[in-house]
């Protein structure tokens, strides 16, 4: 039900982003989507790549500080108020988005969102409850989509 | 000095006799040796002469201890001016070993030994291994540099002399040094304290916790560490860590160690005679409180040095210490009165925004400490590496990690500094001593 995200931290200067990119590329491990998060000095990068636990393997050989990092895919309705829909549910449930960011794939109508919830399990049964689709898998999601 | 000899029961060894007479032999020993010095210094070597003839002052002057602060220091940058062979009070045929200084801060200095210089220096070495519970059937992996540099042939020379094992590794390349820990048994290791931090590090990084290895004793030294960092070391490793002092412009490591207590340092006194100053006034401090190391040799012959600052900082222990010896010890230093930089007014020294890291975090992070002058103002940098136990993957948690530290700084110093986080090894490891203040400043 849960994906694992690594989150990866960067500092904030040229040139930061291509050597990790290149290590998971040398390994064959594809990122699926990633979001940067940055400050002015440091940034972390967050992806959701093909094999998880090799590419956390890799960037850590490679003196990198890798975290994984649960999170929850989320498929929503892209037209008008899809979002707010989701969050409707969330809303006075005590479940905290700490971010969010947008998947590079979808199928249709449909848009693939990843939410990094404070409580991701309550998240995951009120959304449920509520016919909303939580993506179980990117690779199962992807054959079906093919 | 036999073959049943075990140094790990008692830490007692016979050549470490003179750590334990009675103070008053020592002095009257002291005494002996610190006139004959003087008279080697002043006859052999004419930058001593000319300034004991400029005080008006000969060797005769020396009728107690208290007259030694009638001689002149000597100075680091008294070296440099006679470099190379200048401060020599033997001919080149009696000199059988020289040893300078990487000269990274402009010329280097150069040292000499004669052949019974040499034998004192093995002698003070076994006595500092002894001293840490290291004897025969120990097998010593000497990660000090070998070279020019004095660490790695001091110990090396005072291992054999003990009966110790000695593994001639040197610094550098860590990986082999801990293929080489674990698969020779390895019992004792010495190198800069910062180095073994380092190897720590990697040792975990590549599966192996030296909690269950054979390692049990470190001897650390050649530069200015905390006490702090001791627990830090000594929980992460399981051995125990001994802080020994030395230097090479006094014979190199060996001047003096910590014993089984673990509460400063005590000098071999019998060869180095230690005295405390006011740094600014030159002038001896009470007993007990802080002040320059200023040592003299009693027994070089090939490069005496009377009364060469150190630039240490230290105070002695007038207690006495629980190991028995009577040698006089010394607080351990953490810091250097060179290794200071003044701040907005503010004297800093590196080992208090180390110890503001390792309480704030809990773990000591690799650091460096950047010095800037941006529009006539002092600007300091505190760069920390980030590591796996303290990394979030939300910006507001490393924020926080950013100002929790600032704020245990400023606790510290009282004054605000910038820190900045930075990705892993991105901080140059020393093979070596540690670099920890980079100024930038161009005054």
């Amino acid at each position: 039900m849960k994906l694992h995200q690594l989150s990866l931290f960067l500092e904030n200067k040229p040139g930061q982003l291509t050597e990790p990119c290149r290590l998971l590329a040398h390994e064959g491990i594809n990122i699926r989507t990633l979001a940067l998060a940055d400050t002015e000095r440091f940034g972390i990068l967050r992806m959701i790549v093909s094999d998880w636990q090799k590419a956390a393997a890799v960037l850590n050989q490679a003196g990198y500080i890798a975290n994984a990092t649960e999170v929850v895919a989320v498929e929503v309705a892209d037209h008008p108020g899809g979002l707010a829909e989701i969050l409707e549910v969330l809303e006075n449930s005590g479940v905290n988005i700490e971010y969010m960011y947008a998947f590079t794939f979808g199928r249709n109508d449909r848009a693939v969102l990843i939410f990094r919830f404070d409580k991701p399990d309550e998240a995951i049964t009120r959304l449920q409850a509520k016919g909303i689709n939580v993506v179980e898998s990117v690779e199962v999601y992807n054959r079906i989509e093919a | 000095m036999n073959g049943a000899w075990d140094g790990h029961a008692s830490g007692f060894h016979p050549a470490s006799a003179p750590d334990f007479v009675p103070a008053a032999q020592m002095r009257h020993l002291q005494l002996h040796r610190l006139r004959s010095i003087v008279e080697r210094a002043y006859s052999k070597v004419a930058l001593y002469r000319e300034r004991l003839d400029a005080r008006g002052v000969t060797p005769d002057d020396i009728h107690t201890l208290e007259d030694i602060v009638r001689l002149p220091f000597t100075v680091k940058a008294d070296l440099r001016d006679t470099y190379p062979f200048g401060m020599f009070a033997s001919p080149m045929q009696d000199v059988v070993r020289l040893h300078a200084s990487s000269g990274t801060t402009g010329k280097p200095i150069v040292v000499a030994y004669t052949q019974e210089d040499l034998d004192v220096w093995s002698t003070s070495m076994v006595r500092t291994m002894a001293s840490c519970g290291v004897g025969r059937g120990d097998v010593l992996q000497n990660a000090y540099g070998y070279g020019l540099f004095t660490g790695g042939l001091g110990a090396h020379y005072g291992a054999e002399a003990l009966g110790a094992t000695v593994i001639p590794i040197s610094g550098g390349n860590t990986e082999r040094q801990i293929m080489v820990l674990r698969d020779f048994q390895v019992t004792a290791i010495c190198c800069t304290p910062s180095y073994f931090v380092h190897l720590l590090e990697r040792a975990l990084e590549m599966g192996l916790d030296l909690r269950g290895s054979s390692l049990r004793v470190g001897m650390f030294g050649a530069e200015p560490w905390t006490d702090s960092m001791r627990r830090h070391i000594e929980s992460m490793s399981g051995i125990k860590a001994y802080d020994i002092y030395g230097l090479s412009e006094i014979t190199g490591p060996g001047v003096g160690s910590e014993c089984c207590c673990q509460q400063g340092l005590h000098i071999f006194e019998d060869y180095f005679y230690p005295e405390i100053i006011n740094p600014e006034t030159g002038e001896p401090v009470p007993e007990g409180e802080e002040g320059e190391l200023v040592l003299t040799t009693l027994a070089k012959r090939a490069m005496p040095m009377l009364r060469y600052r150190t630039r240490d900082i230290t105070a002695f222990i007038p207690e006495p210490c629980g190991c028995g010896r009577t040698v006089r010890r010394i607080r351990r230093i953490s810091r250097r009165s060179d290794d200071m930089f003044i701040i907005r007014g503010v004297n800093v020294f590196p080992s208090q925004i180390e110890s503001a890291l390792l309480a704030a975090e809990g773990t000591l992070p690799h650091y460096q400490i950047i010095l800037t002058r941006e529009k006539g103002l002092d600007q300091v940098e505190v760069q920390v590496e980030v590591t796996p136990e303290v990394f979030s993957d939300k910006i507001g948690g490393l924020e926080r990690l950013n100002n929790k530290l600032v704020h245990a700084i400023e606790q510290t110093l009282g004054i605000r500094v910038v820190v900045r986080l930075v990705a892993p090894h991105t901080i140059q490891r020393s093979e070596g001593k540690a670099k920890r203040v980079i100024d930038k400043r161009t005054l």
